[in-house]
């Protein structure tokens, strides 16, 4: 057994970089690269929930995907428990599969619709090879699990005889029926409706606090982020702006894009403000990113220095925060 | 400019299904006045966007408006012929559909699509039409040389934009927006809502906004109509249905709901249950099944809706009784006791 103090995930200057354009646009020297993920570094400790937050085309997605080893990173290197990733093949990397697991956006993209319940959850047993006879034990255990009430009456249902909330139970069953160690969920919610919302992401607490779990949640909804997650990384076109507890980049958010981020978010209340935000208008372009620090054109504070140096994630008090207004106080309160 | 701009009076809309009918509105009633934002807002298949699209009567070939008045600047545009009603399309009424900034035709520059508008629909010389483009392009923020791009050059939210624009071509007086900043991004949303907000005050339009963000309809809406299972449960001034909601569905909604700037503690409590088959509905009040205030009345006799204080109107047989069923209601408890 490893130290608990170790993390069990680490991620180390990580690339996720594509190629865009065919041979034409190469030949006009157009072609690009696409960064996805660009020089992400960061550690999760075991029993940790991090929320990766972030518009679309931030490199969220992807980043949850190179955790799983669903995509291979063009550079860096991912370890899990010590070992690195990238090298995993045969029973070690199907060990791999058993032990990280994704939950799914889109319950109802996520099951077979010609599968009955029993079926999509006897799968991955299979893939375990646990003998049929074997199975019933573990997926009654798992439907109680996601707290599904008498779970043999879904056993013969086909997923459009269940609601959303019930199906996305579902979902987090299948990914956590052989035990996993470490769940990576994106945007697990997003396609439900409010009232029934509430019950998953207190379902998915109530699963990871009782197995220790370690868990990515992948969201663009900070609201949603801070009820399961103690801390959150937010990124932007492919790189970590801030990384931190959760309730601090909520009340004080340290980089000019996460206060952009929190004051966008509207709340369920009266009187709010209507400041305009901080920020430029526009939307990111991945093809084509600004040069230095890449939220530097819709930025309010960028200066001479953001154009020209790509900030570095630095400690800032009890944060990590990739931004030239903060080397300053980085510096000075390491030299105290 | 007060009063009233529209007036909804028990409207009723069904859809056939194989040999049944699914009552998807049945008896909703709700004003809007000049000048004013008004959220219509529920949950997936309560029936909101078949109110906005009977609104306009660009429903569905399945569907008929089967009861009820839509009272339109004091004329009832339910029972108008269809030639007339086509006249008020766009000029008067200008409906911005779900997914209105996808549907902008690629083919055409935005130029063109904006230009199809105000000369076919509203008449005007290809002059006239090529300075109101610019003055509408410059009315939501973007600048004029973009006319003559095509939809795939514009980002998600310049195109809501376009699509904004192409709702205002017409200078309307009502402008139905169903869901227009649910595919973006939250900046982005937040940037369009300011921008719907601002020009429905420059204007002096009313708009009814689409949603089933009560976050959405917080920011932006001066009233909000709250819809649950094809009727209303509560409409109201936003702040009162906010600080103190009078139906148990819509005091559970707001426990369901995340808050930024709530306690980093609180608990979200689901609604348990699912809203009913629309083809089977149950009788009496259609909440009742996962009400924890249910009481015997509720699942024999369909509560109306009742005038609670000025302007804000609650569907529950308890509404009287609001203030201690909102304090029970803000218990976790009170909702895992249910069902």
């Amino acid at each position: 057994m490893l130290d608990s103090n170790e993390p069990l995930v680490s991620v180390r200057e990580v690339q996720l970089h594509y190629r865009v354009g065919g041979a034409l646009s190469a030949l006009r020297g157009r072609s690009s690269v696409v960064k996805a993920v660009d020089r992400v570094s960061f550690e999760i400790r075991r029993g940790e929930s991090v929320g990766l937050l972030g518009e679309s085309g931030c490199g969220k997605t992807s980043m949850g995907r190179l955790l799983l080893k669903l995509e291979e990173a063009t550079g860096g290197e991912i370890s899990f428990a010590g070992e690195a990733i990238a090298g995993l093949k045969g029973a070690a990397l199907k060990r791999y599969r058993a032990k990280a697991q994704l939950i799914f956006q889109n319950p109802f993209d996520a099951v077979n619709p010609r599968f009955t319940i029993r079926a999509a959850l006897s799968e991955p047993l299979e893939n375990a090879g646990i003998p049929v006879r074997e199975r019933e034990g573990p997926i009654i255990e798992a439907l109680e699990l996601v707290r599904l009430p008498q779970p043999q009456q879904f056993l013969d249902r086909y997923p459009h005889q269940l609601s959303g909330g019930q199906l996305q139970r579902v979902v987090m069953a299948r990914a956590l029926i052989l035990q996993p160690a470490f769940v990576v969920a994106d945007e697990p919610v997003s396609m439900l409706d409010v009232s029934v919302r509430a019950g998953v992401l207190n379902v998915f607490r109530d699963v990871r606090d009782r197995l220790g779990l370690t868990a990515i949640y992948i969201s663009h909804d900070l609201a949603l982020v801070r009820y399961v997650c103690e801390r959150t990384i937010v990124m932007y076109l492919g790189r970590i702006m801030e990384d931190g507890s959760t309730e601090d980049i909520v009340h004080e958010p340290l980089h000019p894009y996460t206060k952009a981020l929190v004051a966008a978010v509207p709340v369920p209340q009266p009187d709010q403000s209507h400041d305009p935000l901080p920020i430029g208008r526009g939307a990111p372009d991945p093809r084509n990113p600004p040069s230095g620090c890449v939220f530097r054109d819709r930025c309010p504070y960028a200066f001479e220095r953001c154009a020209s140096q790509v900030p570095r994630l630095r400690r800032v008090g009890t944060r990590n925060v990739a931004c030239h207004l903060f080397e300053e106080t980085a510096l000075s309160s390491g030299r105290q | 400019m007060s009063g009233t701009l529209l007036s909804v009076r028990d409207l009723k809309v069904s859809y056939s299904v194989g040999d049944g009918k699914v009552d998807a509105v049945d008896g909703a009633s709700f004003d809007v006045p000049r000048g004013s934002i008004v959220g219509l807002v529920g949950e997936s298949g309560c029936g909101k966007t078949t109110v906005a699209r009977a609104l306009t009567r660009v429903i569905a070939d399945n569907a008929t408006i089967t009861g009820g008045q839509i009272l339109f600047d004091g004329a009832d545009i339910a029972a108008i012929p269809e030639r007339q009603m086509n006249a008020l399309r766009w000029r008067d009424i200008a409906f911005i559909p779900q997914s209105a900034m996808n549907s902008l035709d690629p083919v055409y520059t935005v130029e063109s699509q904006l230009h199809e508008v105000l000369r076919r629909r509203g008449g005007m010389s290809a002059r006239i039409a090529r300075a109101r483009a610019e003055e509408l392009f410059k009315m939501v923020g973007i600048e004029k040389n973009r006319l003559r791009d095509y939809p795939h050059q514009f980002s998600g939210g310049m195109r809501q934009r376009v699509a904004i624009a192409l709702a205002l071509a017409l200078n309307p007086k009502l402008v139905i927006a169903d869901e227009p900043v649910t595919a973006l991004d939250v900046i982005v949303q937040r940037q369009i809502l300011d921008q719907l907000r601002g020009l429905q005050a420059m204007l002096g339009i009313s708009v009814i906004l689409v949603t089933h963000d009560i976050s959405v309809v917080a920011y932006v809406c001066d009233k909000t109509v709250v819809m649950y299972a094809g009727r209303i449960a509560e409409a109201g001034p936003m702040d009162a249905v906010l600080t103190r909601p009078s139906h148990p569905y819509t005091m559970g909604l707001r426990n369901a709901f995340p808050d930024l700037k709530g306690a980093a503690s609180g608990t979200l409590t689901p609604i348990e249950g699912a809203p009913p088959n629309l083809a089977s509905p149950p009788p009496g009040c259609r909440f009742a099944p996962r009400c924890p205030f249910a009481m015997e009345i509720c699942s024999k006799s369909q509560p109306s809706l009742r005038e609670m204080s000025p302007g804000h109107a609650v569907a529950c047989h308890r509404a009287d009784e609001a203030p201690v069923l909102r304090e029970l209601a803000a218990k976790t408890e009170t909702w895992l006791a249910e069902v």
